[in-house]
């Protein structure tokens, strides 16, 4: 693919990303998980492992629980049953992952200090961060932005910014819901590119897509959700080359309407 | 009609020249209604921040009172510092009462509820476009609000501003607990009381002058504020 030798994540990111590692909050696993919302049960219950390296797609049709399920992984939708096990202390974990919403959530400040929040909230100096910031924009084609106010972007540079402000603080997971929703095909191949590299350099990404290009592109892993359940968890050469097993998914892929 | 002229040229007069008695009580207004936004400010922005942030039993109930507070009429606010302050009352001994302290006291409690409950209103829209943003970013609650003040200044300052038109315009509050004394709690709104009483039409004008273009002035800033929060979203 040849965008993807064009961008070059900053030096220290992967390094950031790979001493991380050493004592990494992966494996995930769900056991049972199940969420609920005003008495209505969203999703569950999951038993779901998320390994040390790779990276899944989560599909599904509208309304199956793919944000529900990302959300509750993150620990932004309370877990009303269940499990969710990290491997560290849960006053690590937060810290080290990153979440990039479906709707990007631009602060009212430059692009610069969008980009850099993250690391100013961690306690690192305006100066640093905003040098590291105006790095990893630059690479991520918002150069010519940096002192835009965030909420004047466009929809791609939005979710750019957003995946900027995601990769500054070198997570170990990464989750993106959606990512590429209402973006052009080129926006979406300069995306892609920036995860795989970022995968590349030991990021562990999860994320959902309705994009069925994009997920044979990317993925490695396929979750595949419906009603609320993971009705198969599968490696992606498995999901799409041979049939999948059950008939839900069978019908998604091929694009029929699953009733 | 020939007093309105008359009066109108002496009070440009006035103004032109700087009269003296004009000056003092333009900067002991200023300085009085300022120093109350200020006070009000500190107390109204993060009360109206913390409000929009926290879920706690009587929130709603709170948020109620404020807004109730907000249409307290402002007589009744003199009255009740005058109460508090008088040589009886439970803070009597500290002789505040008919000094501009007294005066800064009452707009105090006038504008307060104002600045916090705009500055909740707007800070509430906020948390709710940044919540899931800050949650994941796993800011700290004092981290939290200071984004959200920071982020929504030009509203909040549009909230102080908006307390400061208030104050500076009020003269039941500020007659009874400063007593309107010259050269010691005269300002623009109880000097234009006592000298239409009086019959000095012009020097009554000029303040009136002043103070209308002071109003202006805010209003036009309010409304400067505003349109730049909305073209250019930030
Ligand atoms: N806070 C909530 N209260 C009640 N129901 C909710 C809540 N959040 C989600 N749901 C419901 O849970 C189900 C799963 O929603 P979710 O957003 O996870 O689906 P999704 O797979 O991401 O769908 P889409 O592809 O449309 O984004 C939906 O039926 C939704 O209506
Ligand atoms: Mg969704």
């Amino acid at each position: 693919m040849p965008i993807s030798q064009g961008i070059s994540l900053p030096a220290g990111l992967a390094e950031r990303a790979e001493s991380g590692r050493a004592a990494s909050i992966l494996p995930l696993r769900l056991r049972g998980a199940v969420a609920r919302a005003r008495g209505k049960q969203l999703i569950g219950p999951i038993d779901l492992d998320i390994t040390r390296r790779g990276l899944t797609i989560v599909m599904g049709p509208n309304g199956a629980g793919k944000t529900t399920l990302l959300r509750l992984m993150h620990g932004l939708q309370r877990l009303s049953a269940g499990e969710i096990i990290w491997n560290a202390p849960q006053s690590q974990v937060r810290d080290r992952q990153a979440f990039v919403f479906q709707s990007p959530v631009m602060m009212r400040r430059s692009v610069l200090d969008n980009v850099a929040y993250p690391l100013v909230l961690r306690g690192i100096n305006q100066a640093d961060a905003r040098a590291q910031a105006a790095e990893i924009a630059t690479e991520m084609g918002l150069g010519g932005l940096l002192d835009q106010p965030a909420p004047v972007l466009s929809g791609g540079e939005q979710q750019k910014l957003s995946l900027a402000r995601a990769l500054i603080s070198a997570p170990e997971i990464l989750f993106l819901d959606e990512p590429c929703a209402n973006l052009d095909g080129r926006a979406t191949r300069e995306i892609e590119a920036i995860l795989q590299k970022a995968q590349g350099d030991g990021t562990r990404i999860v994320m959902s897509t309705h994009n069925m290009g994009q997920a044979r592109r990317l993925a490695q892993d396929v979750v595949f959700m419906y009603d609320g359940k993971v009705h198969e968890c599968a490696e992606a050469t498995g999901f799409f080359e041979d049939t999948p097993k059950t008939p839900e998914a069978t019908g998604f892929i091929n694009g029929d309407i699953v009733e | 009609m020939d007093e309105i002229l008359h009066g109108t040229y002496e009070a440009a007069r006035l103004i032109v020249t700087l009269d003296r008695d004009l000056l003092e009580i333009i900067v002991l207004s200023l300085k009085v209604t300022l120093t109350a936004v200020a006070i009000a400010s500190l107390i109204g922005l993060p009360i109206g921040a913390w409000l929009a942030v926290n879920r706690f039993r009587f929130r709603r109930i709170v948020i109620a009172v404020l807004n109730a507070l907000m249409g307290l009429p402002p007589v009744v606010v003199g009255l009740f510092v005058y109460m508090m302050l008088s040589r009886s009352g439970p803070f009597g001994a500290m002789g505040l009462l008919f000094t501009p302290s007294a005066m800064i006291i009452a707009q105090v409690l006038i504008i307060t509820p104002l600045i916090a409950s705009i500055s909740h209103q707007t800070i509430r829209d906020l948390w709710a476009q940044y919540h899931d943003l800050l949650i994941s970013l796993n800011a700290t609650r004092g981290q939290r609000i200071i984004s959200l003040l920071w982020d929504g200044r030009r509203a909040l300052l549009t909230a102080m501003l908006a307390g400061f038109g208030r104050a500076v315009g009020e003269v039941g509050a500020i007659m009874i607990v400063g007593g309107n004394i010259e050269h010691a709690t005269r300002v623009l709104t109880t000097a234009i009381a006592l000298e239409t009483g009086r019959g000095d039409f012009a020097f009554a004008m000029g303040l009136g002058m002043v103070l209308i273009a002071i109003a202006v002035l805010v209003n036009l800033a309010i409304h400067g504020l505003g349109r730049t929060e909305r073209s250019s979203v930030w």
